[in-house]
């Protein structure tokens, strides 16, 4: 393997290689004007020059970075393999990060040049570039709206591939020249870890990180140059930048880019990709549009779909835990296929995945089993940032529900003395960008510390338990995991997030966030008036509604050994929707703990007192930036004693 | 269609006067819309603002007074030769096709564009197929431009109210006119849906060059994005002028805030 990376060490280099073998295979589709406009490998090579070259002339030299923000389009992937091509290295942002976030990353990545999507994001960054002077150009990629702007060093991706043009004339080897410079041990990319605690770190992969754990992983699970992928998570996720750049580029497969984000899930079923990832989030929300869907069916059809995808559950549920499946469900089963499980799979857009991923964090079981119940292989990947994501994945004919899966090739995984999960690969990242101290707390000796608890079971499967700081006992010792609980919760199409307490505490406790899509519906259905988020959260009916969700999730957890005394006693609904804007949960949709513990505080404690309702008064920051208070009285339920 | 002279207003209002029964609606209105600019006619309910608009489409015809467009006088013109002459609106109560979908609801904006033989049409063929092609890429680019690729197949009568005045607007720009007149298209909006469309029209005016005559009532959106404002009430002009003159003017602020004795000087 060795000899072939040797040569082809760097993305730019693998690029030019592809242009030249599969010269006239789609690289990157992207709709627009409601058509799926192709580029090829030759465009793909051809346009991330002209960039190149572009940059070039307005002075980029060797190490600058290049800030990247925007939905995923074919240009952004340009613009970061013209940066890679000049020696440079890209940063890409979270589309919709709001100026402080923006401001952060881009003073701290240092970064001279940018290359945004369209007004708003220029319109950020030219705010960003106030305070960051160091930010010298900003390049966009749609014009609109922005041809009356006169501000100095902004300029469009046309201008700027015209200044290429003409650099090119003076400078007609430049660029092979700058490829040829670039070696595997460069660093090609930093990932800012959205972190769950504290500012974002800046992960710096290099190439030979990227494209050995890239090749290590498109091997094991047999990804082909005819594969096709949907390029719709954010850039900035090293997910996307694995799956979508890394992957795509050095198995030669094509990515799809969405026309938008209103329209990924209509896209996702007119491309119909065989390589397919998400976070558990999008798996859960794509759960809920067929359950809320599924509701106002009329009742034979509503009916006939229940019986046959409970039916495939259960079966799948077995066949993944070993155990025997029942005569006469197999043979209903082909039946249910026919009738619901196919056509649905069909209507998802899924029906030719061959490999689906969900990764990021743990994916609740029953959201896991109901994919796979449909017929689509979906895995659970284990992955982080600083490994280049790959870290485990459930292998082909090997998933079971309750483990991530075995090590990928050439990764090693040890258990240390703690019970934390730790690795050593070849994708382990070089450090993050000028913050060695932390650097020195995730890396020692080659092994990187997951911050997760877990063990190897008897069959070298991995199987990860909780965050290992979340993990926690209750006041009488009883084993806590609260991501466990909170999947089970979020397994309702009511639910859309759950932070579960309970460390230190007499019993269990829950915040619950609804799903306003799924108990609107359900809400309008009954006949029951809502004015907002808030008054909707609050209707004593919705409490009833999750309140059957709660006892059913402590009914599940019987089945559990070790967790079975950690059951919820109460709960309460808040009256706002967590949100990346007001720092309660990550970009990635992560909760953050702490930060929510300690905004929530006195809806906590009321939690823990005989209380049945409590007033709450929070700050909310709106889309713009600016910020407001909501104030609302929020009702505390008891779930009655067993 | 006559060339259009290159200079003066693209829209100019002499003198028009409007009678329903006993009812001065519109009484000696004077107004000019200069090329490229945004104009909003404002004024208090009942003031005549959709009545002009109404006469500048072609929908009412004036007593007296005229209209010229483009410098060609225009003032008994019926709608159809109206929006030949490259004038679309958009109406203060959503009028879409409500069972259709929102990209044919765009297309018929094109209907004024497209030529040939009805039997060609039914065909799908030759001219006509490379024509309906034509006309379907720019309603594409105009379903980019507005952001609403994710309801192209959406039947309009299902959108919510804000998305049906924004489909409004793509269908009034399908025509590709000269002036765009918009009858309050930010009624019945929150917030975020006036911030959108505020975007969209200063855009469109930026990006197509069109020239935009609107009647609103939100005063902060008007002082924000027009270039000129025009006043109306009771059927008469007020005010004209810059969005700041306009805003100090002390005849706007009485017929706003009212004045002193309201009851007096407005009879029921």
């Amino acid at each position: 393997m060795s000899t072939v990376a040797s040569s082809l060490d760097t993305f730019p280099k693998l690029v030019r290689h592809n242009a030249e073998r599969l010269g006239r295979r789609v690289a990157v589709r992207e709709k627009d004007l409601g058509i799926w406009q192709a580029h090829t490998w030759r465009d793909y090579h051809e346009r991330s020059r002209r960039i190149a070259l572009g940059l070039a002339s307005l002075g980029f030299v060797r190490g600058d970075k290049t800030a990247v923000v925007g939905d995923n389009r074919p240009e952004l992937y340009w613009a970061v393999l013209a940066t890679q091509a000049l020696g440079g290295v890209p940063v890409p942002l979270y589309q919709d990060s709001i100026e402080k976030e923006l401001t952060y990353i881009v003073d701290h990545a240092e970064a001279r040049f940018a290359v945004a999507e369209d007004q708003e994001q220029v319109d950020k960054l030219l705010r960003v570039r106030q305070q960051c002077p160091r930010l010298e150009v900003i390049v966009y990629d749609d014009p609109r709206g922005l041809r009356t702007y006169s501000e100095p060093g902004l300029l469009s991706l046309a201008e700027l591939e015209e200044r290429g043009e003409k650099f090119a004339l003076g400078h007609p080897t430049y660029v092979d020249d700058e490829v040829a410079r670039g070696g595997g041990e460069d660093t090609a990319v930093i990932c800012y870890t959205s972190g769950t605690t504290g500012t974002p770190k800046g992960a710096m992969l290099s190439y030979r990180n990227l494209i050995e754990m890239a090749r290590i992983a498109a091997e094991r699970e047999g990804l082909r140059s005819d594969d096709e992928a949907l390029a719709y998570l954010p850039m900035a996720w090293v997910g996307d930048h694995m799956l979508s750049y890394a992957q795509a580029i050095v198995a030669g497969f094509a990515i799809n880019c969405p026309e938008s984000a209103a329209t990924v899930l209509a896209d996702l079923k007119e491309i119909g990709p065989t390589y397919f990832f998400a976070p558990p989030r999008i798996w859960e929300n794509l759960l809920t549009n067929v359950l809320v869907r599924l509701e106002d069916a009329a009742w034979p059809k509503r009916r006939l779909t229940h019986f046959f995808l409970g039916l495939a559950q259960d079966l799948e549920r077995r066949r993944l835990g070993g155990q025997p499946l029942p005569r006469l469900a197999r043979l209903l089963a082909p039946i249910g296929h026919l009738l619901v499980c196919g056509p649905l799979r069909d209507n998802l857009g899924m029906r030719r995945i061959r490999i689906a991923y969900t990764a990021g964090e743990a994916i609740g079981p029953e959201i896991f089993v109901f994919f796979r119940a449909l017929g689509i292989n979906v895995k659970q990947l284990y992955g982080m940032t600083e490994a280049s994501v790959f870290v485990a994945v459930q292998e082909d004919g090997d998933v079971r529900l309750d483990t991530v899966g075995t090590p990928m090739p050439e990764v090693e995984i040890r258990i240390s003395e703690t019970g934390e999960v730790l690795f050593r690969s070849p994708g382990v990242f070089q450090g993050y960008f000028k913050n060695a101290e932390a650097t020195r707390q995730t890396v020692e000796d080659g092994w990187i510390r997951s911050g997760d608890a877990g063990f190897l079971d008897h069959a070298g499967h991995l199987k990860i338990i909780d965050r290992a700081r979340d993990l926690g006992r209750l006041a009488d010792g009883t084993m806590f995991a609260p991501k466990y609980l909170e999947n089970k919760l979020k397994f309702s199409p009511y639910v859309k997030e759950a932070v579960t307490l309970g460390p230190g505490r007499p019993y269990v406790t829950a915040l619950i966030n609804i799903d306003l899509g799924a108990v609107g519906n359900w809400a309008e259905r009954r006949g029951i008036a809502y004015t907002s988020y808030t008054d909707l959260s609050q209707k004593p009916e919705v409490y009833d509604l999750i309140q059957q969700e709660v006892a059913r999730v402590n009914a599940s957890l019987l089945e559990d050994e070790i967790l079975r005394g950690a059951r919820l006693r109460k709960f309460l609904i808040l009256h706002k929707e967590l949100d990346p804007d007001d720092e309660e949960i990550t970009r990635t949709r992560k909760v953050r703990r702490g930060y929510v513990a300690q905004k929530y505080a006195p809806l906590i404690e009321a939690l823990y007192t005989d209380r049945d309702r409590v007033t709450v008064e929070a700050r909310v920051t709106y889309e713009d930036g600016r910020t407001g208070t909501v104030r609302a009285e929020v009702a505390i339920r008891e779930l009655p004693a067993r | 269609m006559t060339a259009p002279a290159r200079s003066g207003p693209l829209l100019d209002v002499d003198g028009i006067s409007v009678r329903f029964g006993a009812l001065l609606a519109l009484n000696r209105v004077t107004l000019s819309v200069g090329r490229g600019e945004i104009a909003a006619i404002i004024g208090p309910n009942g003031a005549g603002k959709t009545t002009l608009l109404n006469c500048i489409s072609g929908f009412y015809h004036p007593f007296e007074g005229a209209i010229r467009f483009a410098g060609q006088d225009r003032t008994r013109l019926r709608p159809p030769e109206v929006a030949a002459l490259g004038i679309a609106r958009t109406f203060q109560n959503v009028a879409l096709f409500r069972g259709m979908s929102v990209l044919d609801n765009i297309m018929t904006g094109r209907a004024l564009a497209m030529r040939g033989s009805f039997l060609l049409q039914a065909l799908w063929w030759g001219p006509a197929r490379r024509q309906e092609l034509a006309h379907r890429a720019f309603v594409e680019r105009i379903i980019d431009f507005l952001e609403i690729q994710a309801i192209r197949k959406t039947p309009a009568g299902r959108l919510p109210y804000g998305l049906q005045k924004r489909v409004e607007l793509a269908r009034a720009l399908a025509a590709e006119p000269q002036l765009l007149l918009l009858d309050e298209p930010m009624a019945g909006m929150n917030v975020e849906e006036k911030e959108d469309m505020c975007r969209f029209i200063l855009d469109v005016n930026g990006e197509f060059g069109t020239t935009i005559a609107l009647i609103e009532h939100d005063m902060g959106v008007v002082m924000d994005i027009c270039d000129h404002v025009v006043v109306l009430d009771y059927g008469r002009k007020i005010a004209d002028g810059a969005a700041e003159q306009v805003r100090k003017d002390q005849a706007v602020i009485d017929a706003y805030l009212g004045v002193a004795e309201p009851l007096q000087r407005r009879p029921a």
